[in-house]
């Protein structure tokens, strides 16, 4: 079908596009990437499901507002690279947000066609657009503005660094990228696993900037190796943006979350992940407990919570269960990624809540004390908040507990730099329409700022404070549009 | 890359190493860590930061050949490099003058008491030092301990040089002698400092240890340091490493640094294994 020819009817007609994906009983014994990608004939008429609305509201759907409708008017045209450099003027990291981002949540989920049909797939089109410009070996880097002179520090490699430093160097200012670990892309590659997020597309995505001219440096962690003050001081930066993430795992202070083989979901997936402990006594020093034939809590309902119990079930778990207090309507996970558990065969014990770790006489871990929820009232958040059933009590038996209930934030900067404001909860306070702290020239944002959220957000926050530092560094407003 | 400026063994397997590392040297406080990382396929390995000079931009570590990265890093010598020095992480040693101060280290421990015995006596303390090792042979930082001391002690646990005993026998007898003393540092295995905490409690002398829980990135990201301290949850990466010795849950600590004894024998027995095969070729 032709993309000028088609008629509304034919267009309607045309089923949304099911991405191929990875066997499911194949898959739990590999950590390549689950979803394999749409065919350029699938994009193609992916893409001709798009009515290309007058008044795109999937745009102001997105945090970082792709012109969704124009790229995907390209694909539809057979014009791919075409696509790639409109959704580059909006967003460097396509490859992995089409993988990553929760679009269910955001552009599908106002999608117009969504609401007789389903969705048009924009973010399986948006992962497929960069992945066409990663395998076809031409690269498309954004127009550079003449240097400003101005240099800017960024303190940490994650989503919310790497769309601040993209959009500065764009301006045409000097950017640092400094990373307190030894690899760059902080929760892209710590935290997301290789079946998500294959770690080769986010070194990928990191030449494409360093092609721009932005510096990394790794080993450097702000507020112990070097301070704010003296960034902005004896090493000459005119400004820095913060956006280290939130990265101080919460515990559930219940008893027994100290007895070996409870750990906490940054340590499980930072050892599998970044220090490839899958790979034990081969490519890698690091050691990962060892799952293979055993019992496998999880507990916790989010995304990082699938990706540790779905990493479980790959080093060999013989059951590997999420444990949440709530329903599984409640869970804050992405559908698809419930989906994809359950169909490895990951165990969903819902409405449970553990009252207890228990151990054997050498403190290892031995089971959980787990108790029966059912909903009640609404609460706070508007969902319905769990209630014990009394006398349901019961011993799970389990060998390794995770807990995934989400993270706090790292003190390391606030506490060396005291003029950095924070909230109650030690997040850092920003204006939200500039990013900037209550530090003169600097800014912050991502999860350090919000808490837990998602890539896209804190990419989206990246953005908005290098908007507000290039205009406060007096330099010219960048036309995106220009390449 | 870390360039290794000199690398001398002080006493069988225990290694002492001078990297360049200029901004962590410039840095640096007693009682302060590094994470290193010997190369690409390598573990993330705490150590404690020995001493520094800011000038040559270099800090010293000393290693003790244990499990299969530290005698990997023991094989490491002048002109190598590493991949990876991150720090300085950690809260620095809580440094004042306390009027009479004893530091205690125990085997590779004097490596990581040694440097804030050198700040508490700066700082104007009096300062004794007692330095245990198993025999003569494994006594590390002689000189140096006691350039820093008022008064220093050696004890070894065969007798073979120094008083024959443990340093908790030493520290009994110094305060039987009727000493007033205002503080005790201790460092080395987990047993010994349990000891120790365990002999000052009675007396209410103020007890600090530094302890050396499994960790992975040393900036609060994984939660794998934790530790018991008064019933509390703390990070060792962040809230320590040096902790109030009558507070912490010496037992917890050694149960939860057992989890890869498993696999960490594995990892030394192949590793021992393809020495052999090396040295066979």
């Amino acid at each position: 079908m032709d993309a000028r020819t088609i008629t509304a009817k034919e267009r309607m007609a045309i089923p949304r596009q099911k991405m191929p994906a990875q066997d499911p009983v194949e898959r739990v014994g590999n950590f390549r990437e689950v979803n394999l990608g749409l065919t350029p004939e699938q994009a193609q008429q992916e893409a001709l499901r798009c009515i290309q609305c007058k008044d795109p509201v999937c745009i102001a759907g997105c945090p970082v507002n792709i012109k969704i409708d124009q790229f995907i008017k390209l694909i539809a045209e057979g014009d791919f690279m075409g696509a790639v450099r409109k959704i580059k003027e909006d967003n460097v990291l396509p490859s992995i947000c089409g993988r990553v981002c929760p679009q269910e949540d955001q552009c599908e989920k106002v999608c117009i066609i969504g609401k007789k049909h389903e969705p048009v797939a924009i973010g399986n089109l948006e992962r497929f657009v960069g992945d066409y410009e990663r395998t076809s070996g031409q690269k498309i880097d954004p127009k550079i503005a003449p240097p400003t002179g101005k240099k800017v520090a960024v303190v940490g490699s994650g989503p919310a660094s790497l769309s601040c430093a993209n959009d500065l160097a764009q301006y045409g200012h000097k950017v640092v990228v400094f990373e307190a670990l030894h690899e760059l892309g902080g929760v892209l590659m710590y935290g997301i696993p290789e079946f998500r997020l294959p770690k080769e597309i986010v070194r990928e995505e990191l030449d494409g900037l360093r092609r721009m001219g932005i510096e990394f440096r790794t080993d450097v962690v702000v507020g112990r190796t070097i301070t704010i003050d003296e960034l902005i001081g004896e090493e000459g930066f005119d400004a820095v943006f913060i956006g280290v993430g939130a990265g101080l795992p919460w515990f559930m202070g219940i008893p027994g979350e100290n007895l070996v083989g409870v750990l906490a979901a940054n340590e499980f997936l930072t050892r599998v992940n970044l220090m490839k402990a899958y790979d034990f006594l081969k490519s890698s020093d690091t050691p990962v407990f060892d799952c293979k034939g055993k019992n496998v809590a999880v507990f916790g309902g989010g995304n990082t919570a699938m990706d540790a119990v779905r990493t479980a079930k790959r080093l060999g778990a013989e059951h590997a269960y999420i444990v949440y207090r709530r329903s599984e309507k409640e869970m804050p996970a992405r559908a698809e990624e419930i989906h994809n558990a359950k169909e490895e065969g990951i165990e969903f014990l819902l409405l449970t809540t553990p009252l207890e770790f228990v151990g054997d006489d050498k403190a290892w871990l031995t089971g959980v004390k787990c108790q029966k929820m059912e909903l009640g009232e609404p609460d706070d958040s508007g969902r319905r908040r769990p209630v014990p059933v009394e006398g349901s009590e019961y011993i799970l038996p389990i060998d390794m507990a995770i807990i995934s209930i989400g993270n706090g934030s790292n003190p390391l900067i606030h506490q060396t730099t005291p003029d950095i404001e924070v909230s109650k909860r030690e997040t850092i306070v920003v204006d939200v329409n500039t990013m900037q702290t209550s530090k003169e020239n600097v800014y912050a944002g991502g999860d350090i700022v919000t808490g837990g959220a998602t890539v896209i957000l804190a990419m989206g926050a990246g953005r908005t404070a290098a908007a507000a530092i290039n205009e406060k560094l007096g330099g010219t407003a960048k036309n995106f549009n220009e390449w | 890359m870390y360039r290794i400026v000199s690398a001398i063994f002080l006493a069988e397997n225990i290694k002492k190493f001078e990297i360049e590392a200029p901004r962590i040297a410039k840095k640096r406080k007693a009682g302060q860590f590094v994470i290193i990382r010997i190369d690409q396929n390598g573990e993330r390995i705490p150590l404690t930061i020995a001493d520094s000079d800011p000038e040559k931009g270099t800090i010293t570590i000393i290693a003790q050949g244990a499990g299969k990265s530290t005698r990997e890093l023991n094989r490491k010598e002048a002109g190598d490099s590493i991949a990876d020095v991150v720090g300085p992480l950690g809260t620095p040693s809580h440094i004042e003058n306390f009027g009479t101060a004893i530091s205690i280290g125990g085997g590779v421990g004097t490596a990581i008491a040694y440097p804030t015995a050198a700040a508490l006596k700066e700082a104007g303390n009096y300062v004794i030092t007692i330095n245990g090792a198993r025999s003569k042979d494994l006594v590390i930082l002689e000189d140096e301990m006691k350039a820093v001391s008022d008064e220093a002690y050696i004890t070894t646990d065969d007798g073979s040089y120094g008083f024959h005993g443990f340093v908790t026998q030493k520290l009994q007898e110094l305060i039987d002698s009727g000493k007033k003393i205002d503080f005790v540092l201790a460092i080395g295995p987990i047993p010994m400092m349990k000891a120790v905490a365990d002999v000052t409690r009675p007396y209410g002398i103020k007890t600090v240890v530094s302890l050396n829980p499994i960790m992975i990135d040393g900036t609060g990201m994984c939660g794998g340091c934790r530790v018991t301290v008064g019933g509390e949850i703390k990070f060792g990466c962040i809230d320590g490493p040096e902790f109030d010795a009558h507070q912490v849950d010496f037992k917890n600590l050694a149960d939860r640094n057992r989890i890869y004894q498993h696999e960490e024998k594995e990892a030394d027995d192949t590793f021992a294994h393809e020495c052999n095969l090396t040295r066979q070729a």
